[in-house]
């Protein structure tokens, strides 16, 4: 089966009088990461929204794993999972209650196992029987990507993973991501970071006014632009890597 | 579809399950919406009880049904401030993006409402208790008072449940349920109805609370019940179906 992922055609979507999408087009490859950038309020949720089913569009076609979101969203439902701009997790339940819950709505089979693995594989064990509001902003985040994995669903989608997050969560979150691709699953991720997009994906997109402007590789958008003028100049660490290097967790990712 | 229908009652089990946990979890709740009306009762039973003609001798007997009426008003406003949490925090979008029928969501607040709300009247009946409250009424009588609770709280949960999708803050999410509390002031729930002026005894006579009010105590009284029940019955399911009607359309305009 060598569909694409996600295919994209002509979208448009419009909230009363303000035209949010005015004809987007891409796709994105069977396991790849694949990064939507754009500034705030420039549709990319909205695209999220549509390709999750939560949204209907007002033209054009989608479809997520072969299935079209508009007619088939049942399936589309079956193939995705989506981690929402808020940790979309039930703060008066524990960690550990969150995870079966899920797994229990998707009707797998030994609910208790699956979230103790992702406990595990998420760090999450010492906090496991604590409730979520307890919790710090990272950790929050990684039981909202866990709770996306239960299941294993194909096609993963991250709205802004990492806004609002402090750096060393930042970079639990990318490295998540990396092993996601890894074991071959699909990545849509959006974000406003255009660091997190170089560091992570196979293909980036830019949303801006509602149509996808570029849309490449990076070393494709780099082309775009003329070669870098050659100058020495003294580097300085950036205020990330001093804070990183202080508190002593810098990871090579 | 059809893996859909399939496990429609597993996932609402889940679901049920969830709200379990929150209600048990924050029993705070249930102490907040019972104090407010445990408070009515003891002031007007041990302080304005005293001179107020009911013509029945025991002013808790009479009190009671107002009181549990009150307890539910004040409940439901956490049933719109649950929902207005889930949608504001994703898990919404979370249950809607995935292979679960999408009512399951919401029926589970609305079995959430139900249970809570059918613990603070527990609640309520047991300090009525300690305070004289004394009923004849056998399990049938009791039962049909149950019944129409239940029916009083599921009406009232659908018009929560349009407040709460609809609400854009916090506050607008409760603050609905505050005429629907002091409903029962202008009623037969605290005094009779006659001794009011007439423009207030006509609206008092012609709103629901009264009817239900009387059905309730003439129930808890061992008394044959009359028009009154099916009046009480006809608002209940009436305003239960008008709100779900409007609860269903604002649920599929906002999601």
């Amino acid at each position: 089966m060598q569909t694409n992922a996600i295919q994209v055609n002509g979208l448009h979507k419009s909230y009363k009088q303000l035209q949010v999408l005015k004809g987007v087009d891409f796709e994105v490859q069977n396991g790849s990461i694949f990064a939507l950038l754009g500034s705030n309020g420039a549709g990319k949720t909205t695209i999220v929204k549509i390709l999750t089913t939560l949204l209907e569009q007002d033209g054009g076609t989608a479809a997520v794993n072969g299935f079209d979101v508009a007619s088939k969203p049942d399936n589309v439902r079956q193939s995705i999972s989506l981690t929402g701009q808020f940790a979309a997790v039930d703060e008066i339940l524990t960690g550990r209650e969150n995870l079966i819950m899920i797994a229990r709505l998707r009707h797998l089979d030994n609910p208790r196992q699956i979230s103790d693995d992702l406990l595990n594989r998420f760090s999450l064990n010492d906090a496991a029987d604590r409730r979520v509001s307890t919790y710090s902003g990272g950790m929050r985040r990684r039981l909202d990507i866990a709770m996306s994995l239960v299941g294993k669903p194909q096609i993963i989608f991250l709205d802004e993973p990492t806004t609002g997050l402090d750096p060393e969560a930042r970079l639990e979150v990318w490295k998540i991501v990396k092993e996601l691709a890894n074991n071959g699953t699909t990545v849509f991720l959006t974000t406003q970071y255009l660091d997190e997009a170089e560091q992570l994906a196979n293909r980036i997109a830019i949303l801006h006014e509602g149509k996808i402007i570029a849309n490449g590789t990076l070393a494709d958008l780099k082309k775009l632009f003329p070669p870098a003028k050659v100058e020495y100049i003294e580097k300085q660490p950036n205020l990330e890597e001093i804070f990183l290097a202080i508190i002593g967790k810098k990871e090579k990712i | 579809m059809e893996t859909i229908n399939k496990h429609y009652f597993s996932d609402m089990g889940v679901m049920l399950g969830r709200s379990m946990r929150h209600i048990l979890r924050s029993m705070d709740t249930i102490i907040t919406v019972t104090i407010t009306p445990i408070a009515m009762m003891l002031l007007f039973v041990y302080v304005l009880g005293g001179a107020i003609q009911t013509g029945m001798d025991n002013y808790v007997n009479y009190l009671l049904p107002g009181i549990l009426l009150m307890a539910i008003s004040s409940g439901i406003a956490y049933t719109s401030y649950r929902l207005f949490m889930d949608m504001q925090r994703g898990i919404f979008e979370r249950f809607h993006s995935m292979p679960i029928a999408r009512s399951a969501a919401l029926w589970g607040h609305v079995l959430t409402s139900l249970v809570s709300n059918a613990i603070s009247v527990v609640v309520i009946i047991l300090v009525a208790l300690l305070m004289g409250f004394r009923s004849s009424a056998g399990i049938l009588s009791w039962l049909a008072v149950a019944g129409i609770l239940a029916l009083f709280t599921l009406a009232l949960t659908w018009i929560a449940v349009i407040a709460g999708l609809s609400a854009t803050s916090v506050d607008g999410a409760g603050a609905f349920a505050y005429p629907l509390i002091f409903l029962p002031f202008i009623s037969s729930a605290f005094v009779p109805t006659e001794t009011m002026p007439s423009v207030v005894r006509a609206f008092a006579e012609n709103q629901p609370v009264t009817s239900i009010v009387n059905a309730i105590r003439a129930l808890l009284a061992g008394q044959l019940v009359g028009s009154d029940v099916w009046v009480a019955l006809a608002w209940c399911v009436g305003i239960m179906l008008v709100a779900y009607f409007f609860a269903m359309r604002v649920y599929k305009k906002r999601m």
